[in-house]
């Protein structure tokens, strides 16, 4: 996973609550059997018309936010499936980091196991940087995973809280895979322990 | 002894197996599903790691999204479906996972087959790609959706990094009445939260009218605590649970059984046990429900009008009121019952079983399906299917003009062939109603399966009460 320490870049303001994962990645592209190649349809129906032309007045769209490494977007951001190929979407269009009031449950955890940061920040201030991202490529926004803060381009810093193990794990790019897997022993135990109480759950191996 | 504890709190302290400095715990996993489309990614992680899957006895998969629901016989036209597919297949030989393949009768939506085959037991951990992972929740379990890095976690180490969610209670007081059934129920709850109302949160469900429903009608209620922003429905283990699971291929037997049912009995809230949330509805307050937006959250009774984005003064909430109804093609203060329908799905996880196609079955019994409208009857699974061409429900539903299917989960989402034209109006049993959710342009009214029925018979949405 690649490391998130600070990212500097253009925020794409995008004003609407309960974005879910069906709108960030239609299902006909859910057939794919890899994580990759996923940008070009990253909001596809809001973002291309039925003959598959760019809608020009989407964001992503406009010039400068088709490079946009930021999204700052409404209350309960990525509610509905738990396809990670969401951030996969917003990962291969080069966004790695998403500002909203809140987000869903399932979203939230896929975006640190991809190496994007989503940032909880009152609903107030999410609307302010909504409207400092609006100015587009002369606000710059910094987001400071070490320090924990979002610098607006007026130079104002804006803490944020993250779960210490997932900065811990974002910050170092660790694969939690093989963190696990050092603690093959205690699982180990565990399940000859379990075996006991619940013999039913250990069913034969296939 | 210690301190009352939820049905949610004894299922996570029975499967800690480590807790972090910061207090993130190592949570075992006693079942994983795996479908199709979720799961490709993973065993190419595995595969690139050089790693096994961990416990393949305690994983199944089965291909659901991708099939056809006609036609089998032929395979699958689409390339990268079939292709999706295949490789499910060739990844679960290569791994050593269980495998239910297309043609066996025993496939079908996931979250139907682990039940029916007793892989999904009381009181486990249960995982699964797939957000709708919560209808498992119905058996006393804690089951709950998981993104395919997950997914490969699970496989190679049959554990998860997770903190513990937070509990919330929703009782529902009050008896079932005729026409009113656990989707509605379900639906209701969500308008009354919000769709992200849950978020953070385990809902336990209770009280008489959650307790009174069968095994089929928790799974519908809990398969929507997704909907409701939670990561996990649950219902107490009684002895309807028991005796759903009793003799399931998967469930335990003899000496294991009577010591799993002691176990599973031990399993509900305790008297006095704190809940950070508590939350009552009382059937009184419930009408048959209907979808009238594109959240799950836009639900009303069938009887009401559609609401008017003017009466309300968040702007945010107005403004995806009016999205919506521009979406939807609604006026705003228009009856419920007088939008026109073309289409009606019956199936997904949500509404996919037994006992679903016995209401739609009671309402066709005898009509005729309105001229004009396409109706599709999707088996959750090929048991479902079995039994209900046992019983003679598909001859009732063939007389009346409904379209009988093969299993899976067809126009829930329109992965297969199965979808909604730009524009095309469908009353629907799933649980989505979001934007192209059903094919682009589609519009969806979540309902339950009696009012897809009445829906499909009127041609418009209608009161399934005025068929009883
Ligand atoms: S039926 Fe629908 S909601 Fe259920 S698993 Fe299939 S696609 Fe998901």
């Amino acid at each position: 996973m690649q490391k998130f320490t600070q990212l500097t870049g253009i925020a794409a303001p995008l004003d609407l609550i309960n974005i879910d994962t069906d709108m960030i990645i239609p299902k006909q592209f859910l057939k794919t059997i890899h994580r990759t190649g996923l940008g070009k349809n990253l909001f596809d129906e809001m973002r291309y018309d039925d003959n598959g032309q760019p809608i020009a007045d989407f964001v992503l769209n406009k010039e400068p936010y088709t490079a946009a490494q930021i999204l700052v977007a409404g209350d309960n951001f990525g509610c509905g499936s738990s396809r990670e190929h969401a951030p996969w979407a917003l990962l291969d269009f080069g966004i790695r980091c998403v500002i909203a009031p809140s987000f869903a449950d399932i979203f939230y955890n896929n975006c640190f196991k991809n190496g994007i940061l989503p940032i909880k920040l009152p609903r107030e201030t999410v609307d302010q940087l909504m409207e400092k991202a609006e100015r587009g490529g002369n606000a710059m926004f910094t987001i400071d995973l070490e320090n924990q803060d979002v610098v607006d381009p007026d130079g104002n810093k804006h803490a944020f809280e993250v779960d210490e193990f997932r900065r811990h794990c974002l910050l170092n790019g660790l694969d939690d895979i093989a963190l696990t897997l050092q603690k093959d022993e205690k699982i180990t135990s565990y399940e000859g322990k379990r075996a006991d109480e619940a013999p039913w759950v250990a069913l034969q191996q296939g | 002894m210690g301190s009352p504890r939820t049905l949610f709190d004894k299922i996570w302290d029975s499967h800690v197996v480590d807790v972090q400095e910061d207090g993130t715990c190592l949570l075992y996993i006693d079942r994983h599903m795996v479908h199709e489309v979720t799961s490709p990614q993973a065993f190419e992680g595995l595969r690139n790691a050089g790693r096994p899957v961990r416990r393949t006895g305690q994983t199944l998969a089965v291909a659901d999204h991708n099939v056809p629901t006609e036609g089998r016989d032929k395979g699958i036209a689409d390339e990268e479906s079939r292709t999706q597919v295949e490789t499910l297949a060739a990844n679960c030989a290569e791994f050593g996972v269980p495998y239910l393949e297309m043609n066996d009768i025993r496939q079908g939506i996931v979250h139907i087959v682990g039940p029916e085959q007793g892989f999904t037991l009381p009181g486990m951990t249960i995982v699964c790609g797939d957000s709708h992972t919560a209808t498992h929740g119905a058996f006393g379990s804690l089951a709950f959706g998981i993104g395919t890095s997950e997914v490969e976690h699970v496989l190679a180490t049959q554990t998860l990094l997770q903190k513990p969610a937070k509990n919330m209670r929703i009782t529902v007081e009050g008896p079932l009445r005729p026409g009113l059934t656990a989707k509605d129920l379900t639906l209701a709850i969500i308008g009354k939260i919000g769709t992200a109302g849950g978020t953070g949160y385990v809902i336990e469900y209770a009280g008489e009218a959650i307790m009174a429903l069968s095994m089929e009608g928790r799974m519908t209620v809990c398969n929507m605590a997704i909907e409701g922003g939670a990561r996990a429905g649950l219902i107490a283990p009684d002895q309807t649970t028991f005796d759903y699971v009793k003799g399931r291929p998967m469930a335990p037997e003899g000496a294991d059984w009577d010591k799993a049912v002691e176990y599973w009995s031990s399993l509900p809230s305790d008297e006095g046990a704190a809940y950070d949330v508590e939350i009552k509805l009382h059937t009184d307050e419930i009408a048959p429900q209907v979808t009238w937006g594109t959240s799950p959250e836009d639900v009303i009774a069938v009887t009401e009008n559609v609401p008017n984005p003017a009466d309300i003064n968040d702007k945010n909430k107005a403004a995806a009121v009016q999205r919506a109804l521009d979406y939807m093609g609604l006026t705003a203060g228009q009856p419920m019952t007088d939008v026109k329908i073309d289409t009606v799905f019956i199936g997904s996880c949500t509404n996919g079983r037994i006992e679903d196609l016995r209401e739609v079955a009671a309402i066709a019994k005898g009509r005729k399906v309105a001229e004009g409208v396409r109706t599709l009857i999707v088996p959750g699974s090929g048991l479902v299917k079995r039994q209900a061409e046992e019983e003679g429900l598909d001859k009732i539903f063939k007389e009346a003009g409904f379209d009988w299917r093969e299993p899976g989960c067809s126009m829930c989402l329109a992965m297969n062939a199965d979808k909604l034209a730009p524009g095309e109006r469908c009353a629907s049993t799933s649980n989505r109603n979001f934007e192209g959710r059903q094919g682009r342009g589609g519009r969806t009214h979540l309902v339950s399966p009696g009012m897809a029925a009445a829906a499909a018979i009127k041609g418009h949405l209608a009161d399934v009460r005025e068929f009883l």
